[in-house]
């Protein structure tokens, strides 16, 4: 007995040993990523190669071993570089991960090569995607990536004078006797809403109006009865639906109920809730160059620009997509990850079903947002 | 406390009485809440005098044969009341019942809303409640007045009688934005509250448009609603251009009575306003 214990202890020794060998010399690529294993990734003998190289790098945040492998890195520093990728001043970028990425050749010759590189971050409110055309030069026996930096934005010296209503709120205090008045709750009203059956699930679509003359926080909630009236299930909208409604803005709301099916549905409770909350009518951002891109790859795109003079740290652009009768059809959204600065565009895009595209004709889009109280 | 004390008295008191005595016993059947009054009692000896209601319990130590005096303010609670006389062979039980003080001290008063459009017909609802300045609920018919007076000085005046301690109304909100002071009295007695009243919806959004450098310069006129006062600040108007394959939109807030924003000037654009649900003019821009 003793001995059989013995045994069995050395065995397992001897096999502990054995896979921490074969561990160190044969490692898995993810694990080398994440250890850094600079040796042993492939020499950058191709451009996509190089390109994968570099993608490598940003993902496990070795700035250093990135710039340095870049053609072009004379035209500017290191900062510079990561934070063209980190972004400039503090957004959803800045505490992003690269999760993954796609490396597309668009175009090779014997000396260059331009490779398109896909990259999607990781952010606290979902996938980030942007996009990169990477030129690659050869040099001798390897190829260098030339990093196309996006410089840092550059806002004139200015003075913004901003005089914009901002709402504050005195709520009651303790010991008020049973009639005290409090103050009312903004007056919100449900101005369209249509359930559409997807395959995965219902989903409401619809509007919210604040025809108060107050600012409001609101939300929306629905219930789906079956047709004997009871209750199948409750949803709220989440993130999608704009949570601060200054007076008489309009805000889509989106209610998802997995896996439920339209047709057992008898009726639809909807709930609408309100609040006074302080707000600011300050930034206004203006949406420009909004455009509906047909199939394939259905979206859409365009410009947000910020004509405040405080910088906005978070956008969340709403989108709501109309039919020809002006139906709600679908509503959609994307939270930019890049700060907005003063009168600085910045791009967004929004992704469009594709089986719903054809059927949409008009959209509005709306946009909320979030900032540190940070300035240029 | 109190209503340990009170459940305690009323045990020993129903445990003591002993219905049938002799009239030892001389007292009002009923008082009026906070007032004055008097308990006789025969005999002679020491007794104790207990007067147990649901809200209120009173023991006193009396010389059988005396008049035991209350003064103003001892009995204070509506309701009913048993009195017992116990000691020296004396067990006697008497009823007393305590009625709301006939003149109201308080009234509770219930404004709602407090902020609502102008121009709503039965829009403001005044509740009350009248008590008697020991906040016991005056349940005998009395009439409550309810003033609205606007921003403009006017005054709409209800009475209305109470049933069962309570009153109702319901009054107008009038065209002018502003506060109205609502006031609920009765007799001496009044409360107030204050009831906004903010403009309705636009009643016409009109806007202009002129070239500013590159770009197009919309500003609206003064935006009013159908009563003539000015859609507060801070109110969103949406801006939006069609044109050739794209649109731009921007939600204005109202600055000092009008909106204004500056959009990129496409020719051939349809350049549109809108507030809420309420639609305003469209300009094509032809430069």
């Amino acid at each position: 007995m003793k001995r059989n214990g013995v045994l069995l202890a050395l065995l397992l020794g001897a096999a502990t040993i054995a896979l921490i060998a074969i561990g160190t010399i044969w490692p898995i690529p993810s694990a080398l990523a994440f250890a850094g294993g600079q040796g042993l990734r492939p020499a950058p003998t191709t451009p996509e190669i190089a390109v994968r190289n570099l993608a490598d790098d940003i993902k496990t945040r070795s700035w250093g071993r990135a710039y340095g492998s870049l053609a072009n890195k004379a035209e500017f520093t290191q900062a510079e570089f990561q934070h063209d990728l980190t972004g400039y001043y503090q957004s959803l970028r800045s505490y992003a991960e690269l999760d993954h990425y796609d490396v597309r050749p668009l175009h090779q010759s014997a000396d260059d090569a331009v490779i398109r590189l896909d990259l999607y971050w990781s952010t606290m409110m979902g996938t980030s995607e942007s996009t990169r055309d990477v030129h690659v030069v050869r040099n001798g026996n390897r190829w260098e990536a030339e990093w196309p930096l996006v410089k840092k934005p550059v806002v004139p010296p200015q003075v913004i004078p901003v005089n914009y209503l901002r709402w504050d709120v005195i709520y009651p205090t303790g010991g008020d006797d049973w009639g005290e008045q409090g103050v009312e709750a903004p007056h919100v009203r449900i101005i369209d809403m249509h359930p559409v059956q997807r395959a995965e699930g219902v989903v409401i679509l619809g509007e919210l109006l604040n025809e108060d003359v107050v600012p409001a926080y609101v939300s929306v909630d629905a219930t789906l009865l079956s047709k004997d009236q009871k209750p199948l299930g409750t949803e709220g909208s989440f993130d999608k639906i704009m949570h601060v409604l200054l007076p008489k803005q309009v805000t889509p709301f989106f209610i998802n109920f997995p896996n439920a099916q339209l047709s057992d549905v008898g009726s639809i409770r909807m709930t609408p809730f309100s609040t006074l909350v302080p707000a600011s009518a300050d930034p206004v951002i203006g949406i420009d160059s909004q455009h509906l891109n047909p199939v394939p790859n259905p979206s859409l795109t365009g410009n947000l620009i910020n004509q405040s003079g405080q910088v906005v740290n978070v956008a969340h652009v709403l989108g709501t997509f109309y039919n020809k009768n002006g139906q709600v059809v679908w509503v959609a959204d994307e939270y930019v990850d890049r700060a907005l600065l003063p009168q600085t565009p910045v791009p967004f895009k929004i992704h469009i079903p594709e089986d719903l595209a054809r059927s949409i004709s008009s959209e509005r889009t709306v946009v909320a947002t979030y900032s540190t109280g940070g300035s240029v | 406390m109190r209503a340990g004390l009170t459940i305690l008295a009323a045990t020993f008191a129903v445990a003591a009485a002993q219905p049938g005595a002799a009239q030892n016993l001389t007292l009002p059947s009923s008082i009026a809440a906070g007032s004055a009054f008097t308990v006789q009692t025969q005999g002679s000896g020491n007794g104790t005098l207990y007067i147990v209601g649901l809200g209120q319990a009173i023991k006193r130590d009396v010389q059988l044969g005396s008049t035991v005096f209350f003064a103003a303010g001892s009995l204070y609670g509506a309701g009913q009341y048993t009195v017992v006389l116990t000691g020296a062979g004396a067990n006697e039980t008497e009823a007393l019942t305590v009625t709301p003080s006939p003149d109201p001290g308080a009234v509770s008063f219930l404004a709602r809303p407090s902020r609502l459009p102008v121009g709503l017909q039965d829009g403001i609802t005044g509740a009350v409640y009248v008590f008697d300045p020991y906040k016991n609920l005056i349940t005998k018919p009395e009439n409550v007045s309810f003033d609205l007076t606007g921003p403009d000085g006017k005054t709409q005046t209800r009475t209305v009688p109470t049933v069962l301690g309570a009153a109702w109304t319901e009054l107008d909100s009038t065209a002018h934005q502003g506060n109205d002071k609502f006031v609920a009295r009765i007799g001496s007695v009044a409360s107030t509250r204050v009831v906004g009243q903010v403009p309705g919806d636009p009643c016409s959004l009109k806007m202009t448009a002129s070239p500013a450098g590159q770009d197009v310069r919309l500003q609206t006129d003064p935006i009013r609603d159908c009563s003539g006062n000015a859609i507060p600040d801070g109110t969103i108007v949406t801006f939006t251009e069609n044109y050739r394959g794209g649109e731009s939109t921007v939600d204005v807030p109202i600055k000092r009575g009008i909106a204004q924003v500056e959009m990129p000037a496409h020719p051939g654009a349809t350049i549109s306003v809108a507030s809420g649900v309420m639609m305003g003019n469209q300009i094509r821009w032809e430069r």
